[in-house]
């Protein structure tokens, strides 16, 4: 079980201290998938690096199965068994496919890169002995991402927008595999989104928002509650006609 | 080979991957003396008169046979040596090169070696060439290779060239012209380290139509080392032609970089990229997100980078 106690991040930003996240407290527990989901600069990425490490609350506790983690290194999270997706991979130059997955999978794993790039959609004979660099598109980068997560053991996983840039044909692969990972392992997942097909996934929804928790919720009452916010939007130039975003809208907003 | 005693055969491996007498064609100095030569039917050794060195000839359409030419330097000593290469036509042969230095004093151990390449009409040359330097004592250790190479009409010339460890001083030297449809690949891995100094300066003249040239260097510099790359590469006809110089700087390293290129010619396409940069911090949080240490992540990289 992953909590959050009060945890508040804030940023430099020119020598003033911007807050980010304000007040988080949130309890996650194994075996469920959460996803975390709102406006864009809302505080998602900043709440999921603020778990892994990467970054450190200025106020706040966050513990894993009752042990403090708060002023723990990334490097001692990650083997705690926390891991995160990025929502923009970096790239390796010399480094291989199978090499890094390897090295995601750790010493003794028994993690088998070809089943994992099969889970990831991508061809083992094309995709193992290439080099993470420049030439790798964009959704192919996002899926070696995500395979870099599944090599592990994890008691929390986070991915961050994994479904950028996947095409529409890998998308229900994608589903599969999270649903996949929930069944054969205890781990929290924790999958920030934007896709109602993800959404769909949760067995609770996170709305993050302003850098603070708005509202958990189930995923039949949020969805629920998104067409309706479809019915009454109205378009950016103010003019009055309306209709759902994405059915008959009268204007194109 | 009784001559090559445990540091000999360290530095053997270290330069040419060999652990025993390698097979084929092969000669290997040592201090300055020959310790060893072997010939095939195809592939032959023989000391020149003039001055020191050897020239290897090769016979046209000699095919997956190998030369390996080791020099190891266990003293202090200046050693200085022209090698010529003779790769007859529509050969196919990968030369092993390489200089391993062990210093075990206080004065300058040096190598100075002049390879000359021909690859005549059709041929392929694979050219690996790895620096080694170790030793106890504060000598420093100092290699300038200079390559020339010839590629005629169709032929090919791949060279490895690799300096990871040990080399305090070395100016490299490598020149290469190449005439209709000949091709060159060179990939260059340099790290430098401590106040180590390394300079790669590589002229190559792209002189006839259909030729073509990559060249893809890539550096490490830590502490106090200093780097200069001067990578230059002329087009005389309709060729195309690619540097890519990426260098990775560290601690209070120095590293240089100085493109040039030229065309002669409105039908030459050449290009020429050179970046110096900080290993990407994002690379790091990543691979420590993974369960490595900072400096086993730092480690990865830098492996991968120079592999
Ligand atoms: N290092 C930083 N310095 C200054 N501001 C930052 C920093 N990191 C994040 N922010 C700001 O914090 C806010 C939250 O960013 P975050 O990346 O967490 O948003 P998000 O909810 O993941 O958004 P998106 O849906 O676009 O990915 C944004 O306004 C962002 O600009
Ligand atoms: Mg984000």
């Amino acid at each position: 079980m992953l909590r959050l106690d009060r945890v508040s991040v804030t940023a430099e930003d020119g020598g003033v201290a911007v807050p980010i996240l304000k007040d988080v407290s949130l309890t996650l527990e194994d075996k469920k998938i959460y996803v975390m989901t709102g406006p864009n600069g809302g505080g998602k990425s900043t709440l999921a690096k603020t778990v892994m490490g990467i970054y450190k609350p200025s106020s706040g506790t966050i513990t894993l199965d009752g042990r403090d983690i708060t002023d723990m290194s990334i490097t001692e999270r990650a083997r705690l068994g926390i891991g995160y997706a990025f929502q923009t991979p970096p790239r390796f130059k010399g480094i291989k496919v199978r090499d890094y997955l390897k090295l995601a999978a750790g010493p003794d794993s028994r993690a088998d890169y070809c089943s994992l790039l099969y889970d990831v959609g991508l061809c083992a004979q094309d995709y193992a002995d290439r080099d993470i660099n420049a030439s790798f598109s964009g959704g192919e980068l996002k899926r070696i991402e995500i395979a870099s997560i599944l090599a592990r053991e994890l008691k929390v996983a986070l991915f961050d927008e994994p479904e950028a840039g996947i095409d529409l044909w890998s998308f229900q692969r994608l589903t599969e595999t999270f649903r996949a990972l929930n069944e054969k392992t205890d781990a929290t997942i924790i999958i920030i989104s934007h896709q109602e097909r993800i959404l769909r996934l949760a067995d609770q929804v996170i709305l993050v928002s302003g850098g603070t928790i708005e509202e958990i919720t189930t995923q039949e009452k949020f969805l629920g509650e998104l067409s309706k916010t479809d019915d009454a939007c109205r378009c950016r130039i103010g003019c009055l006609r309306e209709g759902p975003v994405n059915g008959n809208a009268q204007c194109d907003r | 080979m009784e001559t090559l005693n445990a540091i000999d055969k360290k530095l053997l491996y270290k330069v040419a991957g060999l652990h025993e007498i390698p097979q084929g064609a092969y000669n290997i100095r040592k201090n300055g003396q020959s310790a060893g030569r072997n010939t095939t039917a195809n592939i032959d050794i023989v000391t020149k008169e003039d001055r020191p060195g050897i020239n290897v000839i090769i016979r046209p359409g000699t095919k997956n046979e190998s030369v390996h030419i080791p020099v190891i330097l266990s003293q202090e000593m200046n050693d200085l040596v022209y090698n010529t290469f003779e790769v007859g036509e529509n050969a196919d042969v990968v030369i092993v090169a390489g200089c391993g230095v062990h210093n075990p004093g206080s004065r300058r151990a040096e190598h100075d070696g002049v390879h000359e390449f021909f690859v005549r009409r059709g041929a392929r040359m694979k050219y690996v060439e790895k620096h080694y330097g170790e030793g106890d004592g504060s000598g420093e250790r100092v290699l300038n290779p200079t390559t020339i190479i010839e590629i005629e009409e169709g032929g090919t010339a791949e060279l490895e060239m690799s300096q990871i460890r040990g080399i305090d001083s070395a100016k490299r030297d490598t020149r290469v012209r190449l005439h209709r449809g000949a091709k060159l690949i060179v990939s260059e891995r340099l790290l430098t380290y401590q106040e180590q100094f390394a300079e790669s300066n590589i002229t190559v003249e792209l002189l006839e139509e259909a030729s073509t040239a990559q060249i893809i260097s890539r550096s490490v510099a830590q502490d106090k080392s200093r780097q200069i790359f001067h990578l230059n590469m002329r087009g005389y006809a309709e060729c195309r032609g690619h540097i890519q110089c990426d260098s990775i700087i560290m601690h209070d390293a120095q590293v240089s970089s100085i493109p040039e290129i030229t065309a002669f010619h409105s039908d030459a396409q050449l290009i020429h990229e050179a970046a110096i940069g900080k290993i990407a911090s994002e690379q790091l949080v990543k691979l420590m997100c993974l369960g490595l240490t900072e400096k086993e992540a730092e480690e990865t990289i830098l492996q991968g980078f120079l592999a």
